[in-house]
This record gives C-alpha cells, sequence and structure tokens, in this order.
C-alpha cells in the first residue's frame, strides 16, 4: 500500500513512507468532537445589522429620522396652536417674537406659548405648520412607497418567475410606462381630477387630502412601481438560477411556496434597500408639485407648498423659505443615508 | 417492458432552443440516450464536462420538459412522447430524487438546516405533529453524519462536505428509492471524497436504493458503480459492467478516458500507451455529421462520417456505438 503513495516533489502532502502505524495515535472521541465546533451563528439579519450599526452616517441618519419622527408625533400635543389657526393681530412675527396682545397676557401673568417659528402673513404659528408640511411629506413618501412597492414586486415577480412569453409581454408594458412623462400626467390628472372628483368627494377624509394628492398617489401607483418591477424582475432571473430553486421543483414544492420561501427572501435586501431609497424620492416629488401648488388643498400645509407661500416675503421674511426647505433637506438626506447604509450593510455583492 | 428494472429510459431528448445570432436553435443537450437501471444498482454515467450528464439527470427527474423518448419509473410509465403520456410528478417525488452538482448554490442560504431537511416532510405531509417532525430531522442528520445540536444553523454556516451531506439528507428525507447523484463530490476536498463516497455506499446497503451516480472522475465511478455509462456529446457511446468497461473498453472514447486515468499502482500499469485526444469537444450547436466522436477518433472511416453507428450489444450486455469492429 504504502509505496503507492509517492510524495511528488514540492507537493504539501505529507510523505507516509517516511512513518510507521505506531507513529500516529488515535484521536480520542472528545478531541473528534472538538472537530464539530462551530463559530457563533450568525444570521443575515445579525449580520448585517451589525455592519449597519458600523456605519455612523447611517446611525446619525437614524438618530434624526427618530427625533424628527418624536417631534412630529408629540409636538402638537404639546403646542397649543392648530396648523389652521389664524390668531388676530399676530399676523407677520419673527421667530420667538409676540404679538401687543399677548405682551399684554404675559404682562398679566398668563403664559403664552413663543412662537419658535414665528408666524405666517395670516397669523398663523409657523412651527406647527412645518410639523404638520413634515408630516405630511413623510406620510405621503411612506405610502406612496409602499404602494410602489405592491405593485412593482407582484408585477416583477410574476414577470421573472414565469420567464419566457409572459416576460417578455409585460417587461415591454413597462418600457412604455417608463417612457409616459410622468409630470405632464401628474399635472393632467389634478386638472382632470379636480373637475371630476371635486364634487363627488367633498366632505369626506379625501376633501382634506385634496384632488391633487389623489391624482398623486394614482400616478404614482400607475408610473413609479416600474422602476421596482424591472429591479425585482432582475433579482428574481437570477435567483432562479440557483440550483435550490431546482432543489425545490424535485422535493415536490408549489410554485407559491417556492416564490414565498426560497425567492422573495432572497431579494428581500434588494426590496428593503429601494424602497428605503424610494421615500426620499417621493418626498421630493411631493415637495415639487406642492411647490408648484399641485400638492395638497389649503389650509393643509406641506413642506412645498409653504416654501412656495414664503416666496412673496421672501426679502423681509427669509426664515420662511429657509425652515421649510431645511426640513426637506434633513429629512431627505437623512432617508438618503440610511438607505445607502441599508445598502452596504445587506447588499452581500458589496460586502465579503 | 419488464418491470425487473426499477428505471428504463429510452431514446430521451433534451433539446434547449438557444439563440444563435437572429435565430432560435436547438442545442441538442442529450440526443436519443437509453440506459435501464435495476433496483439496488447503481449505473456510474461519466463523460467530458459538458456532455450533457446533468442534463440527463435532471431531465428524468422531470425538472426539464423532455423534447421526446420515455421514461419509465418502478413499471410506471412518468413520460412517453409517442404515445402522449406525461404524468403529474407529484407522487413520484417522494421516489426519486437528486443530490446535486454544487453544494453552495443547491442550499437556500436564507433557511436553516432543519428547515432545508425538514422542507421534503412539509411538502409530503410526512409527520402529524412537530415533534415527530423534529425527530425525523434529527434522524436525517445522524444518518449522514451531521452533528444534530447544529440543526438551527444556516447553510453557509458549514464546510463544503458538510454541505453535501445536508443535500443528502434532503434527498433521503422522503424515503426515495432511486437517487440521481451529479457529481455529489466533485466539488469537494480529496479527502473528504472517499467519506461521502462511502456514505453513499452504506445508504445503498441499508436502504437498498438504485443511484444514476454522475461524475466524472472514472476512479470514483469505478469504486461505486455495478455498471458504467460514457456520454460524450449527448450522444451515449457504451455501457458496460463495471469491470469489464475498465478492462476490456472498445469504444475509442473509452479507451482514450481510461489511458488518461492515473494508474495508482504501476505494476499493474497497462502497456498501452497513453492515447492522447487531439481537438477540443465540437460545440453541441454544431454537432459533426454521422458518429459526434469522428472529429477526434484514431479510427475514423468514411462511413463514420455519413452514418451515426448504432448501440448494439457486442456480448454480455456490453453496449458500444461504434463502426469499428
Ligand atoms: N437550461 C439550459 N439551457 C440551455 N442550454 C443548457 C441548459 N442546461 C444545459 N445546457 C447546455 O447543455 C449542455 C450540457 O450541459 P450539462 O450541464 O448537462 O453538462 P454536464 O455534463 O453536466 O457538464 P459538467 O460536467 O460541467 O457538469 C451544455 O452545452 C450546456 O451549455
Ligand atoms: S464510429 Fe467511427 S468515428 Fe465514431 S468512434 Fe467509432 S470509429 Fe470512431
Ligand atoms: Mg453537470
Amino acid at each position: 500500500m504504502k509505496d503507492n503513495f509517492k510524495k511528488a516533489p514540492f507537493s504539501a502532502q505529507i510523505d507516509l513512507s517516511k512513518f510507521s502505524m505506531q507513529d500516529f495515535e488515535k484521536a480520542t472521541d472528545e478531541e473528534k468532537r472538538q472537530q464539530d465546533v462551530m463559530g457563533e451563528s450568525t444570521t443575515f439579519f445579525k449580520d448585517g445589522m451589525r455592519r449597519l450599526r458600523r456605519n455612523p452616517l447611517a446611525m446619525l441618519a437614524i438618530g434624526i429620522l427618530i427625533a424628527l419622527i418624536i417631534v412630529i408625533i408629540f409636538a402638537p400635543l404639546v403646542i397649543p396652536y392648530g396648523y389652521a389657526d389664524i390668531m388676530k393681530g399676530s399676523a407677520n412675527l419673527h421667530p420667538f417674537e409676540y404679538s401687543a396682545s399677548e405682551l399684554k397676557q404675559i404682562a398679566k401673568g398668563e403664559s403664552v406659548f413663543p412662537h419658535i417659528f414665528g408666524t405666517d402673513s395670516l397669523g398663523r404659528d409657523y412651527f406647527i405648520r412645518v410639523i404638520y408640511g413634515a408630516r405630511v411629506s413623510l406620510v405621503v413618501g411612506i405610502f406612496a412607497s409602499i404602494l410602489v412597492l405592491m405593485i412593482g414586486m407582484l408585477y416583477g415577480s410574476i414577470s421573472g418567475y414565469l420567464g419566457g412569453r409572459v416576460d417578455l409581454v409585460m417587461m415591454r408594458i413597462v418600457d412604455i410606462i417608463y417612457s409616459l412623462p410622468d409630470m405632464l400626467l401628474i399635472i393632467l390628472l389634478a386638472v382632470v381630477l379636480n373637475e371630476t372628483l371635486g364634487s363627488i368627494i367633498k366632505g369626506t377624509i379625501f376633501a382634506k387630502l385634496g384632488t391633487n394628492m389623489i391624482a398623486l398617489f394614482i400616478v404614482f401607483g400607475l408610473l413609479y412601481w416600474v422602476g421596482m418591477a424591472r429591479l425585482i424582475r432582475g433579482q428574481i432571473l437570477t435567483i432562479k438560477q440557483n440550483e435550490y430553486v431546482l432543489a425545490a421543483k424535485c422535493i415536490g414544492t408549489s410554485t407559491s411556496r417556492t416564490i414565498l420561501k426560497h425567492i422573495l427572501p432572497n431579494c428581500l435586501s434588494v426590496i428593503i434597500i429601494t424602497t428605503a431609497l424610494q421615500i426620499p424620492s417621493a418626498i421630493f416629488t411631493e415637495s415639487y408639485l406642492s411647490f408648484v401648488g399641485l400638492g395638497v388643498s389649503a389650509p393643509m400645509p406641506s413642506l412645498g407648498s409653504l416654501a412656495n407661500e414664503a416666496r412673496s416675503g421672501m426679502m423681509t421674511y427669509p426664515e420662511r423659505l429657509l425652515f421649510p426647505a431645511f426640513a426637506i433637506c434633513l429629512i431627505v438626506l437623512a432617508l438618503n443615508l440610511l438607505g445607502d447604509g441599508l445598502r452596504d450593510a445587506f447588499d452581500p455583492k458589496l460586502s465579503r | 417492458m419488464s418491470s425487473e428494472n426499477i428505471l428504463e429510459v429510452s431514446h430521451l431528448k433534451q433539446y434547449f432552443p438557444v439563440k444563435n445570432g437572429f435565430r432560435t436553435v436547438p442545442l441538442k443537450a442529450v440526443d436519443d440516450i437509453s440506459f435501464t437501471i435495476k433496483p439496488g444498482e447503481t449505473l456510474g454515467l461519466v463523460g467530458e464536462s459538458g456532455c450533457g450528464k446533468t442534463t440527463v439527470g435532471r431531465t428524468l427527474l422531470r425538472l426539464y420538459q423532455p423534447t421526446s423518448g420515455c421514461i419509465v419509473f418502478d413499471g410506471d410509465v412518468l413520460y412517453d412522447s409517442e404515445k402522449k403520456i406525461d404524468v403529474k410528478m407529484q407522487p413520484y417525488r417522494k421516489q426519486m430524487q437528486m443530490v446535486f452538482q454544487d453544494p453552495y448554490s443547491s442550499l437556500n442560504p436564507r433557511m436553516t438546516v432543519e428547515d432545508i431537511i425538514g422542507e421534503p416532510l412539509d411538502v409530503h405531509k410526512l409527520y402529524t405533529s412537530k415533534g415527530e417532525r423534529h425527530d425525523k430531522i434529527m434522524e436525517l442528520m445522524e444518518t449522514v453524519g451531521l452533528n444534530a445540536e447544529h440543526a438551527t444553523r444556516y447553510a453557509h454556516e458549514f464546510s463544503g462536505g458538510q454541505r453535501q451531506r445536508i443535500g443528502i439528507a434532503r434527498a433521503l428525507a422522503v424515503d426515495p428509492k432511486f437517487i440521481v447523484c451529479d457529481e455529489p463530490v466533485s466539488a469537494l476536498d480529496v479527502s473528504i471524497q472517499a467519506q461521502v463516497v462511502n456514505m453513499f455506499e452504506d445508504l445503498q446497503k441499508q436502504r437498498g436504493l438504485s443511484y444514476l451516480f454522475i461524475a466524472h472522475d472514472l476512479l470514483v465511478v469505478q469504486h461505486i458503480s455495478d455498471r458504467i455509462a460514457v456520454m460524450y456529446l449527448g450522444h451515449m457511446m457504451e455501457i458496460a459492467d463495471a469491470d469489464e468497461l475498465m478492462d476490456n473498453p472498445i469504444h475509442p472514447y473509452t479507451q482514450s478516458l481510461l489511458s488518461a486515468v492515473p494508474i495508482p499502482d504501476p505494476k499493474t500499469a497497462r502497456k498501452s500507451q497513453r492515447i492522447i485526444l487531439e481537438g477540443d469537444v465540437p460545440s453541441p450547436l454544431k454537432m459533426p455529421s454521422g458518429c459526434p466522436f469522428r472529429t477526434r477518433c484514431r479510427y475514423a472511416t468514411e462511413q463514420c462520417a455519413c452514418e451515426m453507428p448504432p448501440f448494439t450489444d457486442r456480448g454480455n450486455g456490453h453496449m458500444v456505438a461504434c463502426w469499428n469492429k
């Protein structure tokens, strides 16, 4: 037996001919068991979260967002002003200024809540308006992104999983939608909906949102999902190549179970990252539309419409433009940083 | 058809439509292949990379829709293109399984070992309670030599050999009669290959399994197989009992394959010289006329270029497709 294993020159293999049987000792059971010891178990999410926690920019973004959300939720409970409350004689105050009547109240010993950001030309507390504006922007951004995610995920996974001719037709539809001018459609829809829907929704919660917002959501639902659909389809096409999908078929796993258990969990990271990056883009779109007068209807504020109203008194009251603009920047920047951090932490192609 | 075979494959063809420039042309990955496997037997399938071994295994398990041919499993016709039989595979998934070539991509990275091995149990509802499911999974892990304490781990935490064992446990979960082993050891370290091959043998003895054992390493195949089939460019070249094929290869392609095998014991080394194959394997899209091997064959004649050699018995079930007598 021994002469069968001749050591090749330069090979790292141990030259067995130099040893005899007595040179070897049998491994004890304990030694054998040591072979089985493995490092601490890490899951994909634990691993990703650990990497996310090591990213200072992403952690800063999370901190800013948490602080913002706390302020947005609790400030209206603390501040005694409403976003539509007009205070006579308190118009056009600078930050922390009081009107004549308010000064009298203070002199009498009553406490008056300060106008942190001042008031606007109608005498409404500007801080609470910015808070509500940020609320609207965030809610619109999140819901529009969820809408985009739902439609895009369903469409993309069907197209990618079925493949072949179905995929071809579905992707051509996506191409067509991709080429439609979105802003033009929003403007057209807003005008049309205003004419037709305006009277129907009067008195319902939709009226508070305004037809412009409905048009915005419709356009998001009709047009903006295509990017998400394309991305998820591409992901699914690559995941489908993996042998574990074939193994699932070999076991007899049903199509729906295969998609749910094997395919979607493996593109989850991409879904999370893209949704996180979709929110700021939706917020930006909403702000832009509100700025040109196609956003939420008055008196409901949004960051974009606040900036628009501030244009008239820009020279004397520049802070009225700065506050909402700064709020938009902060929200969009924080969300973008968070999205980038998530991508770095969870996209296996970038790490390892 | 005799039912003494667990698997009978006849004239199986698998053409893939591929884009070649502007036209879609068929890629003949498997072209007219026939073989049988007896219960408890191992048929080794060898051939160069890309000759269609994996495709044979996947097609006979109906993971791909065959182009034409006939597949009979345990007396039941699963597919017959002439009689237009195309049965639902769900009940047969419990009886025929596959161990995949790549231990890295064949396990879902988002599932724990427990869920990977438990999935066939879930799909075929092979347990009545959660406890029974757990016990079965533990038993399977023990069978393939995995530490049962690691059931809640994810597949990426294991080594290649351990991963392949997970794949084997998954295949065994439904208690199949027949397993296609698609190069189960070629991605593994040499020292681990022997362990895994021995495990396949032990499992076969314990459970009376039949294997289609795919490999490109003739030594591994000789060790485990009762019979060996040699494929080239989607065609079957030669089938014979393992020892017969190793001692008396008839087909020129088999001869050249065998001469390339390093012989462990120089004393018994064959006196015949190494036959070095010239040229590359032709593209399966540009299949040579007649015998597929003729572009590299030393004995090629006029006839070889014109006509496909028939697959004939040269005695004792030694089947060869070659004009050269
Ligand atoms: N799904 C598919 N679509 C198109 N062509 C394919 C497909 N699967 C395999 N092929 C082609 O069929 C041929 C045979 O491939 P196959 O994977 O069966 O080879 P193999 O013998 O298993 O090779 P290896 O030893 O490398 O695993 C190859 O030319 C390959 O490109
Ligand atoms: S048929 Fe002809 S070309 Fe083909 S292997 Fe035999 S001798 Fe060679
Ligand atoms: Mg293969």
